[in-house]
Protein backbone atom coordinates (compact mmCIF):
# COMPACT_ATOMS: atom_id res chain seq x y z
CA UNK A 1 0.00 0.00 0.00
CA UNK A 2 1.14 3.54 -0.77
CA UNK A 3 0.22 6.79 0.88
CA UNK A 4 -0.64 9.42 -1.70
CA UNK A 5 -1.61 13.04 -1.58
CA UNK A 6 -3.18 14.92 -4.45
CA UNK A 7 -5.51 17.82 -5.12
CA UNK A 8 -8.89 16.68 -6.40
CA UNK A 9 -11.31 19.30 -7.67
CA UNK A 10 -9.59 21.93 -5.55
CA UNK A 11 -9.44 19.90 -2.34
CA UNK A 12 -6.31 18.29 -0.98
CA UNK A 13 -6.78 14.57 -0.36
CA UNK A 14 -4.50 12.15 1.43
CA UNK A 15 -5.24 8.45 1.20
CA UNK A 16 -3.70 5.01 1.16
CA UNK A 17 -4.05 3.02 -2.05
CA UNK A 18 -2.87 -0.33 -3.36
CA UNK A 19 0.25 -0.21 -5.54
CA UNK A 20 -1.77 -1.09 -8.64
CA UNK A 21 -4.73 1.17 -7.98
CA UNK A 22 -5.83 2.94 -11.13
CA UNK A 23 -6.79 6.59 -10.93
CA UNK A 24 -10.29 5.89 -12.28
CA UNK A 25 -11.07 3.64 -9.31
CA UNK A 26 -9.58 6.10 -6.84
CA UNK A 27 -11.74 8.89 -8.28
CA UNK A 28 -14.92 6.83 -8.13
CA UNK A 29 -14.07 5.87 -4.56
CA UNK A 30 -14.03 9.62 -3.91
CA UNK A 31 -17.52 10.03 -5.35
CA UNK A 32 -16.52 11.30 -8.79
CA UNK A 33 -19.04 9.17 -10.63
CA UNK A 34 -18.77 11.09 -13.91
CA UNK A 35 -15.55 9.13 -14.47
CA UNK A 36 -16.47 5.81 -16.08
CA UNK A 37 -15.02 2.83 -17.89
CA UNK A 38 -16.23 2.46 -21.44
CA UNK A 39 -13.79 0.18 -23.15
CA UNK A 40 -10.96 -1.27 -21.02
CA UNK A 41 -8.61 -0.77 -23.99
CA UNK A 42 -7.56 2.87 -23.42
CA UNK A 43 -9.52 3.89 -26.51
CA UNK A 44 -12.86 5.46 -25.68
CA UNK A 45 -11.95 8.60 -23.72
CA UNK A 46 -14.86 8.20 -21.32
CA UNK A 47 -12.57 8.24 -18.30
CA UNK A 48 -10.89 11.55 -19.30
CA UNK A 49 -9.80 13.78 -16.42
CA UNK A 50 -7.41 16.71 -16.29
CA UNK A 51 -4.08 16.14 -14.59
CA UNK A 52 -2.24 19.43 -14.17
CA UNK A 53 -4.64 20.83 -16.82
CA UNK A 54 -3.73 18.08 -19.30
CA UNK A 55 -6.37 15.57 -20.46
CA UNK A 56 -5.41 12.00 -19.61
CA UNK A 57 -7.07 8.59 -19.46
CA UNK A 58 -7.65 7.85 -15.79
CA UNK A 59 -8.23 4.17 -16.65
CA UNK A 60 -4.60 3.89 -17.71
CA UNK A 61 -2.85 5.90 -15.03
CA UNK A 62 -1.68 4.54 -11.71
CA UNK A 63 -2.96 6.50 -8.74
CA UNK A 64 0.61 6.34 -7.46
CA UNK A 65 1.81 8.29 -10.47
CA UNK A 66 -0.85 10.95 -9.84
CA UNK A 67 0.65 11.45 -6.37
CA UNK A 68 1.45 15.13 -5.89
CA UNK A 69 -0.54 16.27 -8.92
CA UNK A 70 -3.75 18.24 -9.41
CA UNK A 71 -6.72 16.35 -10.78
CA UNK A 72 -10.00 17.75 -12.04
CA UNK A 73 -13.06 15.71 -12.96
CA UNK A 74 -16.34 16.99 -14.36
CA UNK A 75 -17.64 17.34 -10.80
CA UNK A 76 -15.13 20.16 -10.27
CA UNK A 77 -15.72 21.89 -13.60
CA UNK A 78 -19.50 22.07 -13.89
CA UNK A 79 -19.51 25.86 -14.22
CA UNK A 80 -17.01 25.83 -17.09
CA UNK A 81 -18.87 22.95 -18.74
CA UNK A 82 -22.23 24.68 -18.43
CA UNK A 83 -21.08 27.32 -20.91
CA UNK A 84 -21.27 24.89 -23.82
CA UNK A 85 -23.08 21.65 -22.89
CA UNK A 86 -26.47 23.17 -23.66
CA UNK A 87 -25.38 23.82 -27.24
CA UNK A 88 -24.49 20.14 -27.61
CA UNK A 89 -27.78 19.04 -26.03
CA UNK A 90 -29.68 21.34 -28.40
CA UNK A 91 -28.33 19.27 -31.30
CA UNK A 92 -29.60 16.03 -29.76
CA UNK A 93 -25.99 14.90 -29.87
CA UNK A 94 -26.22 12.89 -26.68
CA UNK A 95 -28.61 10.06 -27.27
CA UNK A 96 -27.67 7.68 -24.47
CA UNK A 97 -25.33 10.25 -22.87
CA UNK A 98 -22.80 7.68 -21.68
CA UNK A 99 -19.87 9.27 -23.53
CA UNK A 100 -20.79 12.80 -22.51
CA UNK A 101 -18.51 13.33 -19.46
CA UNK A 102 -15.40 12.35 -21.43
CA UNK A 103 -16.43 14.56 -24.35
CA UNK A 104 -17.06 17.49 -22.04
CA UNK A 105 -13.74 17.10 -20.22
CA UNK A 106 -11.78 16.91 -23.44
CA UNK A 107 -13.70 19.84 -24.93
CA UNK A 108 -12.73 21.89 -21.87
CA UNK A 109 -9.08 20.91 -22.45
CA UNK A 110 -9.38 21.87 -26.14
CA UNK A 111 -10.95 25.26 -25.51
CA UNK A 112 -8.45 26.14 -22.81
CA UNK A 113 -5.51 25.58 -25.16
CA UNK A 114 -7.22 26.65 -28.38
CA UNK A 115 -10.15 29.00 -27.71
CA UNK A 116 -11.06 29.37 -31.39
CA UNK A 117 -10.49 25.99 -33.06
CA UNK A 118 -11.34 25.15 -36.66
CA UNK A 119 -13.65 22.21 -37.34
CA UNK A 120 -10.63 20.09 -38.27
CA UNK A 121 -8.90 21.02 -35.00
CA UNK A 122 -12.04 20.08 -33.04
CA UNK A 123 -12.28 16.71 -34.83
CA UNK A 124 -8.60 16.07 -34.33
CA UNK A 125 -8.59 16.92 -30.61
CA UNK A 126 -11.76 14.95 -29.89
CA UNK A 127 -10.83 11.92 -32.01
CA UNK A 128 -10.06 9.97 -28.85
CA UNK A 129 -13.63 10.27 -27.56
CA UNK A 130 -15.85 7.57 -28.95
CA UNK A 131 -19.62 7.88 -29.26
CA UNK A 132 -21.58 4.91 -30.51
CA UNK A 133 -24.94 6.67 -30.90
CA UNK A 134 -24.63 9.77 -32.92
CA UNK A 135 -21.77 9.84 -35.42
CA UNK A 136 -20.15 12.95 -33.95
CA UNK A 137 -21.82 15.48 -36.21
CA UNK A 138 -24.14 16.64 -33.45
CA UNK A 139 -21.26 17.24 -31.06
CA UNK A 140 -19.36 19.14 -33.75
CA UNK A 141 -22.39 21.31 -34.58
CA UNK A 142 -22.98 21.98 -30.89
CA UNK A 143 -19.41 23.13 -30.27
CA UNK A 144 -19.45 25.19 -33.48
CA UNK A 145 -22.71 26.87 -32.43
CA UNK A 146 -21.22 27.65 -29.01
CA UNK A 147 -18.13 29.21 -30.60
CA UNK A 148 -20.27 31.21 -33.04
CA UNK A 149 -22.52 32.49 -30.26
CA UNK A 150 -19.49 33.51 -28.23
CA UNK A 151 -18.17 35.41 -31.22
CA UNK A 152 -21.52 37.16 -31.68
CA UNK A 153 -21.60 38.14 -28.01
CA UNK A 154 -18.10 39.61 -28.37
CA UNK A 155 -19.20 41.68 -31.38
CA UNK A 156 -22.31 42.86 -29.52
CA UNK B 1 -5.53 -7.33 -16.21
CA UNK B 2 -2.24 -6.24 -14.70
CA UNK B 3 -1.45 -6.62 -11.03
CA UNK B 4 1.45 -4.89 -9.31
CA UNK B 5 2.87 -6.02 -6.00
CA UNK B 6 5.15 -3.05 -5.48
CA UNK B 7 5.37 0.35 -7.17
CA UNK B 8 8.66 2.24 -6.97
CA UNK B 9 9.53 5.69 -8.27
CA UNK B 10 13.22 5.27 -8.99
CA UNK B 11 15.46 8.00 -7.60
CA UNK B 12 18.30 7.24 -10.01
CA UNK B 13 18.95 5.22 -13.13
CA UNK B 14 21.21 2.96 -11.08
CA UNK B 15 18.37 2.22 -8.66
CA UNK B 16 16.02 1.58 -11.59
CA UNK B 17 18.55 -0.77 -13.17
CA UNK B 18 19.16 -2.71 -9.96
CA UNK B 19 15.44 -3.15 -9.43
CA UNK B 20 14.86 -4.05 -13.06
CA UNK B 21 17.31 -6.94 -13.17
CA UNK B 22 15.27 -8.82 -10.56
CA UNK B 23 12.82 -11.38 -11.92
CA UNK B 24 9.29 -10.06 -12.25
CA UNK B 25 10.34 -6.41 -12.41
CA UNK B 26 9.29 -4.12 -15.20
CA UNK B 27 9.78 -0.50 -16.17
CA UNK B 28 6.29 0.79 -16.84
CA UNK B 29 6.87 3.72 -19.22
CA UNK B 30 3.44 5.20 -19.96
CA UNK B 31 1.88 1.85 -19.00
CA UNK B 32 -0.57 1.91 -21.91
CA UNK B 33 0.55 -1.29 -23.58
CA UNK B 34 1.40 -3.09 -20.33
CA UNK B 35 -2.13 -2.45 -19.12
CA UNK B 36 -3.55 -4.32 -22.12
CA UNK B 37 -1.90 -7.55 -21.05
CA UNK B 38 -2.43 -10.09 -18.32
CA UNK B 39 0.71 -9.64 -16.28
CA UNK B 40 1.70 -9.99 -12.70
CA UNK B 41 4.42 -7.46 -12.03
CA UNK B 42 6.38 -7.88 -8.84
CA UNK B 43 8.05 -4.49 -8.97
CA UNK B 44 6.78 -1.75 -11.27
CA UNK B 45 9.54 0.78 -11.81
CA UNK B 46 8.52 4.33 -12.66
CA UNK B 47 11.10 6.66 -14.23
CA UNK B 48 8.86 9.72 -13.88
CA UNK B 49 11.06 11.48 -11.30
CA UNK B 50 14.31 11.25 -13.29
CA UNK B 51 13.84 14.33 -15.48
CA UNK B 52 13.53 12.22 -18.62
CA UNK B 53 10.42 14.09 -19.78
CA UNK B 54 12.33 16.78 -21.69
CA UNK B 55 13.29 17.35 -25.31
CA UNK B 56 16.70 19.00 -25.38
CA UNK B 57 18.34 20.46 -28.44
CA UNK B 58 21.73 21.83 -29.41
CA UNK B 59 23.41 22.54 -32.76
CA UNK B 60 24.13 18.86 -33.34
CA UNK B 61 21.14 16.90 -32.14
CA UNK B 62 17.80 16.48 -30.42
CA UNK B 63 17.87 14.49 -27.22
CA UNK B 64 14.47 13.08 -26.34
CA UNK B 65 14.07 11.66 -22.83
CA UNK B 66 12.45 8.24 -22.55
CA UNK B 67 9.53 9.69 -20.58
CA UNK B 68 8.68 12.37 -23.16
CA UNK B 69 5.09 11.81 -24.23
CA UNK B 70 3.90 11.23 -27.78
CA UNK B 71 1.94 14.46 -27.43
CA UNK B 72 5.18 16.32 -26.62
CA UNK B 73 6.88 15.20 -29.82
CA UNK B 74 3.70 15.98 -31.75
CA UNK B 75 3.73 19.59 -30.52
CA UNK B 76 7.48 20.28 -30.45
CA UNK B 77 7.95 23.00 -33.06
CA UNK B 78 11.68 22.57 -33.56
CA UNK B 79 11.54 18.81 -33.99
CA UNK B 80 8.69 19.15 -36.45
CA UNK B 81 10.40 21.93 -38.37
CA UNK B 82 13.45 19.69 -38.74
CA UNK B 83 11.33 16.73 -39.89
CA UNK B 84 8.88 18.70 -42.04
CA UNK B 85 6.10 17.60 -39.65
CA UNK B 86 6.85 13.91 -40.20
CA UNK B 87 7.01 13.35 -36.42
CA UNK B 88 3.64 15.08 -35.96
CA UNK B 89 2.11 13.10 -38.81
CA UNK B 90 3.39 9.82 -37.39
CA UNK B 91 1.67 10.19 -34.01
CA UNK B 92 -1.39 12.37 -34.68
CA UNK B 93 -3.72 9.42 -35.27
CA UNK B 94 -2.56 7.30 -32.34
CA UNK B 95 -5.81 6.90 -30.38
CA UNK B 96 -6.42 10.38 -28.98
CA UNK B 97 -4.85 13.36 -27.22
CA UNK B 98 -5.52 11.86 -23.77
CA UNK B 99 -3.73 8.65 -24.75
CA UNK B 100 -0.79 10.51 -26.31
CA UNK B 101 -0.39 12.59 -23.15
CA UNK B 102 0.41 9.35 -21.32
CA UNK B 103 2.18 7.16 -23.88
CA UNK B 104 5.93 7.69 -23.86
CA UNK B 105 8.48 7.72 -26.66
CA UNK B 106 10.69 5.44 -24.59
CA UNK B 107 7.92 2.90 -24.17
CA UNK B 108 7.14 2.91 -27.89
CA UNK B 109 10.77 2.51 -28.95
CA UNK B 110 11.66 0.02 -26.21
CA UNK B 111 8.72 -2.19 -27.13
CA UNK B 112 9.80 -2.42 -30.77
CA UNK B 113 6.16 -3.13 -31.50
CA UNK B 114 5.15 -4.25 -34.97
CA UNK B 115 2.42 -1.64 -35.13
CA UNK B 116 4.64 1.24 -34.04
CA UNK B 117 4.33 4.49 -35.98
CA UNK B 118 7.01 5.88 -33.65
CA UNK B 119 9.65 3.28 -34.43
CA UNK B 120 8.91 3.72 -38.14
CA UNK B 121 9.48 7.47 -38.20
CA UNK B 122 12.59 7.46 -36.01
CA UNK B 123 14.20 4.69 -38.09
CA UNK B 124 13.96 6.97 -41.11
CA UNK B 125 16.03 9.62 -39.29
CA UNK B 126 19.66 9.58 -38.19
CA UNK B 127 18.61 8.20 -34.80
CA UNK B 128 20.32 6.52 -31.86
CA UNK B 129 19.27 5.21 -28.50
CA UNK B 130 21.11 5.82 -25.26
CA UNK B 131 21.03 2.76 -23.04
CA UNK B 132 22.04 3.00 -19.38
CA UNK B 133 24.53 0.13 -19.63
CA UNK B 134 24.83 -0.33 -23.38
CA UNK B 135 25.71 3.26 -24.27
CA UNK B 136 24.71 4.98 -27.48
CA UNK B 137 23.93 2.72 -30.43
CA UNK B 138 22.13 3.25 -33.75
CA UNK B 139 18.37 2.79 -33.51
CA UNK B 140 18.53 0.42 -36.49
CA UNK B 141 20.79 -1.86 -34.42
CA UNK B 142 18.62 -1.53 -31.31
CA UNK B 143 15.48 -2.38 -33.30
CA UNK B 144 16.90 -5.83 -34.02
CA UNK B 145 18.20 -6.57 -30.52
CA UNK B 146 16.35 -8.82 -28.13
CA UNK B 147 14.74 -7.18 -25.14
CA UNK B 148 16.98 -7.32 -22.09
CA UNK B 149 17.15 -5.62 -18.71
CA UNK B 150 18.98 -2.49 -19.80
CA UNK B 151 17.21 0.87 -19.56
CA UNK B 152 16.40 3.08 -22.51
CA UNK B 153 17.34 6.57 -21.33
CA UNK B 154 17.03 8.78 -24.39
CA UNK B 155 16.47 8.79 -28.13
CA UNK B 156 18.98 10.94 -29.98
CA UNK B 157 18.27 12.40 -33.41
CA UNK B 158 21.30 13.88 -35.13
CA UNK B 159 20.62 17.03 -37.09
CA UNK B 160 21.98 15.50 -40.26
CA UNK B 161 20.31 17.31 -43.18
CA UNK B 162 17.27 15.27 -44.04
CA UNK B 163 14.17 15.31 -46.17
CA UNK B 164 11.44 13.09 -44.77
CA UNK B 165 7.78 12.31 -45.32
CA UNK B 166 5.52 10.06 -43.27
CA UNK B 167 2.29 8.35 -44.17
CA UNK B 168 0.23 5.46 -42.90
CA UNK B 169 -2.91 3.61 -43.86
CA UNK B 170 -5.54 3.05 -41.24
CA UNK B 171 -8.90 1.38 -41.73
CA UNK B 172 -10.28 3.99 -39.40
CA UNK B 173 -8.76 7.08 -37.81
CA UNK B 174 -7.25 6.27 -34.37
CA UNK B 175 -7.05 2.53 -35.12
CA UNK B 176 -3.78 0.62 -35.36
CA UNK B 177 -2.17 1.14 -38.78
CA UNK B 178 -2.47 -1.40 -41.59
CA UNK B 179 0.88 -0.19 -42.86
CA UNK B 180 3.27 2.62 -41.90
CA UNK B 181 5.74 4.23 -44.29
CA UNK B 182 8.44 6.81 -43.67
CA UNK B 183 10.65 7.87 -46.56
CA UNK B 184 13.73 10.03 -46.20
CA UNK B 185 16.91 11.15 -47.90
CA UNK B 186 20.05 11.27 -45.78
CA UNK B 187 23.49 11.86 -47.30
CA UNK B 188 21.96 11.58 -50.79
CA UNK B 189 20.66 8.10 -50.05
CA UNK B 190 16.96 7.35 -50.09
CA UNK B 191 15.59 5.13 -47.39
CA UNK B 192 12.11 3.87 -46.66
CA UNK B 193 10.93 2.32 -43.43
CA UNK B 194 7.92 0.03 -43.56
CA UNK B 195 6.13 -0.87 -40.33
CA UNK B 196 2.95 -2.69 -39.31
CA UNK B 197 3.74 -5.32 -41.97
CA UNK B 198 2.34 -6.44 -39.41
CA UNK B 199 5.78 -7.26 -38.06
CA UNK B 200 8.36 -4.80 -36.79
CA UNK B 201 9.46 -1.92 -38.96
CA UNK B 202 12.09 -2.73 -41.57
CA UNK B 203 14.55 -0.27 -43.10
CA UNK B 204 15.15 -0.44 -46.86
CA UNK B 205 17.85 1.75 -48.39
CA UNK B 206 18.34 2.51 -52.05
CA UNK B 207 21.56 0.51 -52.28
CA UNK B 208 21.18 0.03 -56.04
CA UNK B 209 20.83 3.79 -56.61
CA UNK B 210 17.49 3.31 -58.36
CA UNK B 211 16.73 6.92 -57.50
CA UNK B 212 19.99 8.38 -58.82
CA UNK B 213 17.74 10.28 -61.19
CA UNK B 214 14.35 10.94 -59.62
CA UNK B 215 11.55 10.68 -62.15
CA UNK B 216 8.24 8.91 -62.60
CA UNK B 217 9.74 5.58 -63.66
CA UNK B 218 12.59 5.52 -61.10
CA UNK B 219 10.14 6.31 -58.29
CA UNK B 220 7.97 3.41 -59.43
CA UNK B 221 11.00 1.12 -59.66
CA UNK B 222 12.13 2.03 -56.12
CA UNK B 223 8.59 1.58 -54.72
CA UNK B 224 8.47 -1.89 -56.24
CA UNK B 225 11.91 -2.66 -54.82
CA UNK B 226 10.76 -1.56 -51.35
CA UNK B 227 7.64 -3.73 -51.62
CA UNK B 228 9.67 -6.74 -52.79
CA UNK B 229 12.12 -6.25 -49.88
CA UNK B 230 9.43 -5.95 -47.18
CA UNK B 231 7.92 -9.26 -46.11
CA UNK B 232 4.26 -8.85 -45.20
CA UNK B 233 1.70 -10.96 -43.40
CA UNK B 234 -2.05 -11.05 -42.90
CA UNK B 235 -4.13 -10.26 -39.85
CA UNK B 236 -7.62 -8.94 -39.17
CA UNK B 237 -6.65 -5.45 -40.43
CA UNK B 238 -5.47 -6.48 -43.85
CA UNK B 239 -4.06 -9.23 -46.04
CA UNK B 240 -0.44 -9.65 -47.01
CA UNK B 241 -1.29 -8.80 -50.63
CA UNK B 242 -3.10 -5.62 -49.60
CA UNK B 243 -0.15 -4.54 -47.47
CA UNK B 244 2.30 -5.14 -50.31
CA UNK B 245 0.10 -3.03 -52.58
CA UNK B 246 -0.05 -0.26 -49.97
CA UNK B 247 3.74 -0.26 -49.59
CA UNK B 248 4.12 0.56 -53.28
CA UNK B 249 1.48 3.28 -53.17
CA UNK B 250 2.70 4.99 -49.98
CA UNK B 251 6.40 4.83 -50.91
CA UNK B 252 5.63 6.36 -54.30
CA UNK B 253 3.46 9.08 -52.78
CA UNK B 254 6.05 9.88 -50.11
CA UNK B 255 8.87 10.35 -52.63
CA UNK B 256 6.69 12.42 -54.94
CA UNK B 257 5.58 14.63 -52.07
CA UNK B 258 9.15 14.99 -50.81
CA UNK B 259 10.52 15.85 -54.25
CA UNK B 260 7.58 17.97 -55.35
CA UNK B 261 6.60 15.68 -58.23
CA UNK B 262 2.88 16.06 -58.97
Amino acid sequence: MIEISLTLNGKKITDTVSDDSLLIDFLRDHRCYSVKRGCETSNCGLCTVLMDDMPVLSCSLLTARANGHTIYTLEGLTEEASEFVGFIADQGADQCGFCNPGFVMNTIALLRTNPDPTDDEIKSFLAGNLCRCSGYEGQLRGIRNFLNSREKNKEA
Amino acid sequence: MVTIDKYVRAKSLEEAYELNVAKGSQIIGGMLWIKMGNNKIKTAIDLCDLGLDKIEEDDEQFSIGAMVSLRDIELNESLNRYTNNAIRNSVKDIVGVQFRNLATVGGSIWGRFGFSDVLTVFLALDSYVELYKGGIIPLSEFANMKRDKDILVRIIVKKTPVKITYSSMRNQRTDFPVITCATSVIDDTYRTVIGARPNKAILITDENRLLADVNESSVKAFSEYVAASSPTGSNLRGSSEYRTHLIKVLTERNIKEMEGIS
